[in-house]
């Protein structure tokens, strides 16, 4: 049976790990997300912690808790972290070496102020960052949460999609959903008839459903039999700039597959209004606060996953649209995204409302679609 | 009769494919390496043993051996490895760096997964010097040494790794050797993984070991032997700690 319960957005997360199968995390403390921490290292104690097997480590720094995971998750544990701002600076190491070799890793980030350490409160400044950090080419999903039930399912769904598609997966959120309070249905996700893709492991392997030079670009693999076992070597280093060039083609090739199977959206008030809101994340329940207040004159689009973009879904919903606001807490992050997506496209006016690190209130909104 | 000539010369399971090695001649990297092969073999735990090797010159071994292995960079083997312990309880775990990686970029996750007595083994290889990077100094750099970082002498204080790790974890196995002797260091490699395998915790093995490139010795054996026996084995204590 379902339950509903009256808790913190850091609360929720942490169940929803469990909820998912999760059996291990590897954090360092920070805040908008140190809860999560907390609650799994009770959790993990405790006598049906130990009967589960599950792993709770508070890492030396940032650096050390993703490498771990990354170790972990190489092992075939399904495990994840939780972090934000300059922690997820220091992550973004980890994370370009499990874009550079396919490994599901699972972040949940809680965005706070920026740039540097700035407040532990909240923004929207991390999505570049989390979307396209390291120094590859941002082959990682990324799903952008606004309430707190989509903190739940959402972060059930994460562990799913990092394993049926062998990317990192993070769970975009931020200070604000992190530690506001209410209420939220609780559910085993086996109840609902969601399956828990199954989690292989990449080192120690008896056997394979797919080769693993399938899933690994094949220049960072290389695998050989002796005595009948297969030994897996696999390599982050590369000679060659061939090499190197196969190993993005290859994450491309996935990736572009991958990618319209994936890709989330939301649309929300009368599809014929003249003013179109996009926003993402909490702002956008702001923007949906807004067009209610503001008689039908204006309509939302919300993109889920940041990365990959719904740029479809984008083109469709700017199509009739006279006026585009586009509303974030952060100075251009999701509007660049959105403006790469209309490249060609002859588009409507835009109206930039940018709040870096903090909060947009429906008024706000309202009055621009109301001067549109 | 290829075959029996292989086995004398290499540890069972090591990757035949992959040979000749990588690592320039004189370097001490493979006889550190067959060491350890010549222990995986004595164990018989070719298929449990997962492999972390570094950046730099250890990144050389991703494919040394029939073992799973996997090539991480900048210091991040040990907390990588800790991680697959973690995730595989049933692992022998280790990790394979050089002293820079553990004691300078990885130090941190070295000093703390012997705090925390992580059951993993980890090997680092001293030899004083940034190798591959091109000869840059480390922190086991000994005074007044030039490097291409210090032109005009190294400064006056060097890390000793077993001391250090002995101080923060009283339980670890903790044990330096050196490769001009080959056999003992067979021995410490068994007892580091036996460590392990046993589920005691933390084991640390400092190895002193030659870079016959940056040490300008290359076309000088007894000069190597020379820098290893006459002067880091005295510097540095060898045996268990």
């Amino acid at each position: 049976m379902p339950e509903k319960q009256f808790m913190m957005g850091n609360e929720v997360l942490a169940r929803a790990a469990r909820a998912a199968g999760a059996t291990a995390m590897y954090g360092y403390p920070i805040t908008p997300g140190s809860e999560i921490l907390l609650w799994w290292a009770k959790e993990a104690g405790s006598e049906q912690g130990k009967k589960d097997d599950m792993v709770f480590v508070q890492a030396e720094d940032e650096i050390g808790a993703s490498f771990m995971l990354l170790g972990s998750v190489m092992a075939g544990r399904r495990s994840f972290t939780v972090t934000a701002g300059p922690g997820n600076v220091l992550m973004q190491d980890a994370f370009s070496m499990c874009e550079a070799m396919r490994i599901p890793v699972v972040a949940y980030i809680n965005q706070r102020g920026g740039p540097s350490t700035s407040t532990v409160i909240y923004s929207q400044s991390e999505v570049w960052l989390t979307a396209y950090g390291g120094n590859g080419n941002g082959y990682r999903i990324v799903y952008s949460t606004a309430t707190l039930q989509e903190l739940y399912d959402y972060g059930i769904k994460v562990f799913n999609i990092a394993w049926k598609y062998r990317f990192p997966t993070f769970l975009l959120s931020d200070g604000y959903q992190a530690k506001m309070m209410g209420e939220v249905e609780l559910y085993d996700p086996h109840a609902r008839g969601i399956e828990m893709v199954p989690t292989e492991r990449y080192l120690l392997e008896e056997k394979r459903d797919r080769p693993i030079d399938e899933v690994v670009p094949k220049p960072e693999v290389h695998i050989r039999v002796q005595d009948g076992v297969e030994y897996s070597c696999y390599r982050n280093c590369l000679n060659l700039e061939e090499e190197t060039l196969q190993v993005n083609l290859e994450i491309k090739g996935a990736w572009d597959i991958m990618a319209p199977e994936i890709e989330e959206h939301e649309t929300y008030g009368d599809p014929d209004a003249k003013v179109l809101v996009i926003a993402h994340g909490i702002v956008s329940q702001s923007a949906k606060a807004a067009i209610d207040a503001t008689g039908g004159k204006a309509r939302l689009f919300r993109p889920i996953t940041l990365n990959p973009f719904p740029k479809k879904a984008l083109l469709e919903a700017v199509r009739g649209a006279e006026t585009v606001i586009l509303a974030e807490s952060a100075i251009n992050q999701l509007a660049r995204i959105v403006r790469d997506a209309l490249y060609e496209t002859p588009g409507p006016r835009m109206i930039e409302h940018f709040r870096p690190s903090i909060g947009i209130y429906p008024e706000e909104i309202a009055e621009l679609i109301k001067n549109a | 009769m290829d075959a029996p000539v292989a086995e004398l010369a290499f540890p069972k399971c090591v990757r035949l494919e992959s040979k000749p090695h990588l690592f320039c001649p004189g370097c001490g990297h493979p006889e550190v390496l067959k060491a350890f092969g010549y222990a995986v073999d004595a164990l018989e735990i070719q298929r449990k043993v997962a492999f972390g090797v570094d950046i730099g010159c250890s990144l050389l071994a991703y494919d040394f051996f029939n073992i799973d292995t996997i090539e991480t960079h900048h210091g991040r083997t040990v907390p990588v490895m800790c991680g697959v312990k973690r995730g595989n309880p049933d692992a022998v775990a280790v990790a394979y760096v050089g002293d820079g990686g553990a004691y300078a970029i990885g130090m941190g996750s070295l000093l703390n997964a012997a705090i925390r007595d992580e059951k993993i083994f980890v090997i680092v290889v001293h030899n004083g010097v940034y190798a591959m990077t091109g000869g840059q100094e480390a922190p086991t750099t000994l005074p007044g040494t030039v490097t291409a970082t210090t032109p005009y002498g190294a400064d006056n204080h060097f890390v000793k790794g077993p001391d250090m790790i002995r101080h923060v974890n009283p339980t670890a196995w903790v044990a330096r050797g050196i490769t001009t002797r080959q056999l003992g260091l067979r021995d410490l490699m068994r007892e580091g993984l036996q460590h392990v395998m046993d589920g005691k915790g933390f084991a640390f093995l400092e190895v002193l070991s030659p870079c016959t490139l940056n040490w300008g010795t290359i076309e000088r054996p007894d000069k190597t032997f020379e820098i290893l026996e006459g002067k880091l084995a005295k510097t540095f204590k060898l045996g268990h700690f």
